[in-house]
């Protein structure tokens, strides 16, 4: 059964993946990334033919004519690369057998239950153990008096129980272990805490007194060119605007969850992690070991989104338990404690001033940016970055005010700083596109800018203009009539909205290992970190086609920290970093391989590469991927719901590595983008420092119901600036724009802007209200 | 007459999972889903919030399916319990929603992935039982079984989210099964 992925699924080496053509490569392995030999923008084949849903996960794309031109012909499809191949751990994860962190059968494995802090600033004044101590079946309750010391750590969230300090509500105070999951979290219950509480503030405004601007970070708080402000009092048009995004929740479907055991000196984590080169790493400075002495497996990780992209106090707390009881331990977060304990998208307040030409030229951009951060960890969402990379303007401001708050540390999630920043950005382009009475999509691509706007760096591909006008074709959009308010259906307002999209192209070193086996098969080792998207099969893919080897021949092994060192899987840098380190490997042994005579030797050839210091040079292009969303929604004007109808995202993002498994990523992101728009949103309380919607039956993550036909599809890009498998990140840029697309949306629906997120019925309900 | 010590908080219950008969003396407090993945390793049902909202570890009792964080096990006993391991029988053959799961690229994170797929048996046999759902034409006669489009999957199998948004081809493959 050659077409049965269930049979021949498996990462066996010589088993046989489905839709792959098990054909040698094409053409040469390509070699560093060939930056200066092409102009950007001239490679751009734009596919002709929509596929059908069914049909377009096959993923075979016919370039068209301008082929003959392509100056860098990418291996054809055909070879692994690109080719919709089956994820290779995709049969355990259906038959439940793939195994998540809380779930590896150590013998004498006990549980442990966070005790959280009820007050949201204070100190610990005593913890009385005694009741939970006399229940049957526990074993310890650290406290902050007697939990192991731990060694540095520049994360402060990671330095748990090591004092009395209550920086925020939530932060974990206590910790039970006990022989059964009822028992630790009975003893948890039962551990009494007195505290000595302190006034708290947890409210963000815009004038804050404690608001500061944030100095160079990964992106320096401020960019100021020309004269923002003078352009701005001069222009033709004006628009000043506020938008407001909410505490966001990244709520994998898998709590954080970490299980620990020692032996002797030696650690040993299974842990849901975005990255497991780096909690080892983490693991070793804070219990003082030598790195090879911990070793962190993370072999499939139930989601992470950003919250899971550097370790929580999940793997620490295990590993202290560990230590105290000499027993191994699992802590998994109970849902209602992720959101304190494991990072937010931190709320974002835009104010957005646009002056323009009257025929729709941008003069001057203003993007400024308040948020919060925690006491405990500096964390700023950038979220007024977009604006230095989109439009031209002549005169621009971006700049970030952070307010430290007495509130759970904010961290990454999904898009961080271009999720709400584009939010707030393409929803002012549509406002200035209505004050203008010019077509949003044709205003956005009058300000198309020949450099970046932020650097001044030329483009190493940007193809906006050309997403902007495929997707339109295929949305219909010519079609629709652009009067707010234009089409009702019985209680009904339908419309439609469009937003851009954009993500930076990021990328880090990382090891890797190619190794020839006697057998005729590959066998490619890298600390990749498979969150699900598909890195075990797009890695082999990257092999195979750099090996001139087929498929099925490239066994990859991935998620565990005695592999070679590798970056995390997140900002987008994943496949990208760890692909460069494996093309390198394999291009290495194919050199090696040709050399050498006869038979291989036992253990067979191996060839290790490492791209510190140039996977993560300075580039001197601008580099982004760069996309189109579209969407259709229907506001019932009797309840005040609004549901999407149906949303295409089109992008460009250098070359798909995975058909299957890239449109599976693109068609996420926009799901939760869906959810960000309409119906996703935190509230700090302010009496007592918590967040209101802690758990999934209050935080609406969007579902089945919730979810229209969505298709996303991409254009093809070559772009030679990048890495050798001419790829751009793609696991992110699909939330990018989607909730200003659906806003968008309910303004043309509605005629009225709704500037806060999530729209909800309540906020559409008064919106429509004078209406009535 | 008095009360010496504490009631004993255990009771002995014997199931069957997946076809084995399990005789187990199980803590009151222990709900279906520890009871599978602590006492007896099939870890193959997940737990996504321990609190019902998510779906992450339905499984079948007695054919009907069921949030198995939400029930206490001491209140199954004799119950038939079928996790997502035993979806496929006795033989190797994977049940064919395993199958177009896998061949739509219907998960990515593999997380919900067995409750999904133990919640659209679960539904499937529903509609064929003739329940309506929210979207079922309330025209339609009762008890007759229910044609499953998308909207109906949709709809039915709301219980179960997916943070990775596999939902499109979710519904494809349970279409695929179905259809």
């Amino acid at each position: 059964m050659a077409n049965d992925p269930l049979e021949h699924g498996g990462p066996l080496p010589g088993t046989g993946l489905p839709h792959d053509d098990p054909v040698a490569a094409t053409g040469p392995a390509r070699d560093d990334p060939r930056a200066g030999t092409a102009l950007p923008h001239e490679d751009l084949v734009t596919r002709a033919a929509s596929a059908a849903p069914g049909e377009s996960g096959e993923g075979r794309r016919p370039r068209t004519g301008a082929l003959e031109q392509d100056p860098h012909p990418a291996p054809r499809t055909g070879t692994a690369l690109g080719a919709p191949a089956v994820r290779r751990e995709g049969r355990e994860k259906v038959t439940g057998n793939a195994r998540y962190a809380a779930e590896y059968p150590v013998p004498g494995r006990v549980h442990a239950w966070p005790v959280p802090a009820a007050v949201a600033r204070g100190r610990v004044t005593g913890v009385d153990t005694s009741a939970a101590l006399a229940l049957p079946g526990v074993l310890a309750v650290l406290t902050p008096g007697d939990a192991p010391r731990l060694g540095g750590t520049d994360d402060a969230t990671l330095a748990v129980l090591q004092n009395r300090h209550v920086p925020h509500r939530g932060w974990c105070v206590a910790l039970a272990v006990a022989e059964t999951l009822e028992a630790a979290r009975a003893a948890a219950r039962a551990v009494r805490v007195d505290y000595a509480t302190e006034h708290h503030d947890v409210v963000l405004r815009p004038d804050h007194p404690d608001a500061y601007e944030p100095g160079k970070g990964a992106q320096p708080g401020r960019l100021e060119h020309g004269d923002p402000y003078g352009a701005y009092a001069a222009a033709d048009v004006r628009l000043d605007t506020e938008y407001r995004v909410p505490p966001l929740h990244n709520h994998p479907m898998e709590p954080h969850a970490s299980t620990a055991h020692w032996d002797g000196d030696r650690l040993t984590v299974y842990t849901s992690s975005q990255g497991s080169t780096t909690v080892q790493s983490v693991l070793a400075g804070l219990f003082d070991l030598p790195e090879e002495h911990v070793t962190v497996v993370a072999e499939h990780v139930g989601g992470g989104f950003g919250s899971k992209g550097t370790p929580r106090p999940d793997v620490v707390l295990a590993a202290m338990a560990a230590r105290h009881t000499g027993r191994p331990v699992t802590v998994a977060y109970p849902r209602r404690y992720m959101p304190t304990a494991v990072g937010h998208r931190a709320p974002t307040l835009h104010r957005l001033r646009l002056g323009a030409t009257t025929d729709g030229h941008l003069t001057a951009v203003l993007h400024e940016v308040t948020t919060h951060t925690s006491h405990v960890r500096k964390y700023v969402e950038h979220a007024a970055v977009p604006s230095r990379v989109m439009y031209t303007a002549p005169h621009l401001l971006s700049s970030h005010r952070v307010v430290p708050l007495d509130v759970p540390s904010p961290s990454w999630m999904r898009a961080p700083g271009e999720a709400p920043g584009m939010y707030a950005l393409e929803s002012a382009v549509d406002e200035l596109a209505g004050a203008l009475g010019v077509d949003p999509i044709e205003l956005r691509i009058r300000n198309e800018p020949e450099r970046e706007p932020g650097s001044g760096k030329p483009f190493s591909s940007r193809h906006l203009a050309e997403c902007l006008r495929e997707s339109a074709r295929r949305f219909g959009w010519d079609r629709r009539d652009p009067r707010p308010r234009s089409r009702t259906e019985g209680p009904l307002l339908i419309g439609t909205g469009v937003a851009a999209a954009t993500y930076p192209v990021l990328i880090r070193p990382s090891t890797a290992t190619a190794q020839a086996l006697p057998d005729g098969t590959f066998l490619i080792r890298v600390n990749a970190a498979d969150i699900g998207t598909g890195a075990r099969t797009v890695l082999a893919q990257v092999a195979a086609d750099a090996l001139g080897a087929p498929l099925d021949r490239v066994r990859t092994e991935v998620g565990r920290s005695d592999l070679p060192p590798a970056s995390l899987a997140g900002d987008s840098s994943g496949t990208a970093s760890w692909g460069w380190a494996v093309h390198e490997a394999c291009a290495a042994l194919t050199a090696r391989l040709a050399e050498h005579p006869g038979p291989l030797p036992a253990e067979g050839l191996l060839v290790r590469s490492d791209t510190a210091g140039r996977a993560d040079a300075d580039s001197p292009y601008a580099r982004h991927a760069f996309g189109a969303h579209f969407a259709e929604v229907a506001v019932d004007t009797v309840t005040g719901e609004v549901r999407a109808r149906r949303m295409l995202g089109v992008y460009a993002a250098g070359r798909i590595l995975n058909a299957r498994t890239a449109r599976s990523q693109f068609v996420g992101g926009m799901i939760m983008g869906l959810g960000m728009a309409l119906t996703e949103g935190s509230t700090m309380d302010a009496p007592f420092g918590d967040f209101t919607e802690a758990d999934l039956a209050s935080y609406h993550v969007p579902a089945h119901a919730d979810v229209p036909g969505i298709e996303a599809d991409w254009i093809e890009e070559d772009d030679p600036h990048l890495n050798p498998m001419g790829s751009k990140g793609i696991g992110e840029i699909g939330i990018v724009g989607t909730a200003a697309a659906l806003g968008n949306a309910v303004h043309h629906a509605t005629g009225i802007r709704f500037r806060t997120l999530p729209l909800t019925p309540d906020r559409i309900l008064t919106g429509l209200l004078p209406q009535r | 007459m008095t009360c010496e010590k504490p009631l004993d908080p255990h009771s002995e219950i014997t199931l069957r999972v997946n076809g084995n008969p399990h005789t187990l003396l199980v803590d009151h407090r222990r709900v279906l889903l520890d009871l599978l993945r602590e006492d007896l390793g099939l870890t193959g049902s997940k737990k996504g919030c321990d609190h019902g909202q998510c779906g992450a570890c339905t499984v079948l009792v007695d054919g009907r399916r069921v949030n198995g964080c939400l029930l206490l096990a001491v209140t199954l006993d004799g119950s038939e319990v079928t996790t997502i391991e035993g979806l496929g029988g006795d033989g190797e053959e994977p049940h064919p929603l395993q199958r177009a799961f896998l061949e739509r690229d219907a998960f990515q994170c593999g997380y919900c992935t067995p409750g999904q797929i133990c919640s659209a048996v679960g539904m499937i046999a529903e509609a064929a039982a003739g329940h309506p759902s929210h979207v079922t034409d309330p025209a339609e006669p009762s008890g007759r079984p229910v044609p499953l489009d998308g909207a109906e999957i949709r709809e039915r199998l709301s219980g179960n989210l997916c943070r990775c948004g596999a939902y499109p081809r979710i519904v494809e493959a349970v279409e695929e099964v179905t259809g």
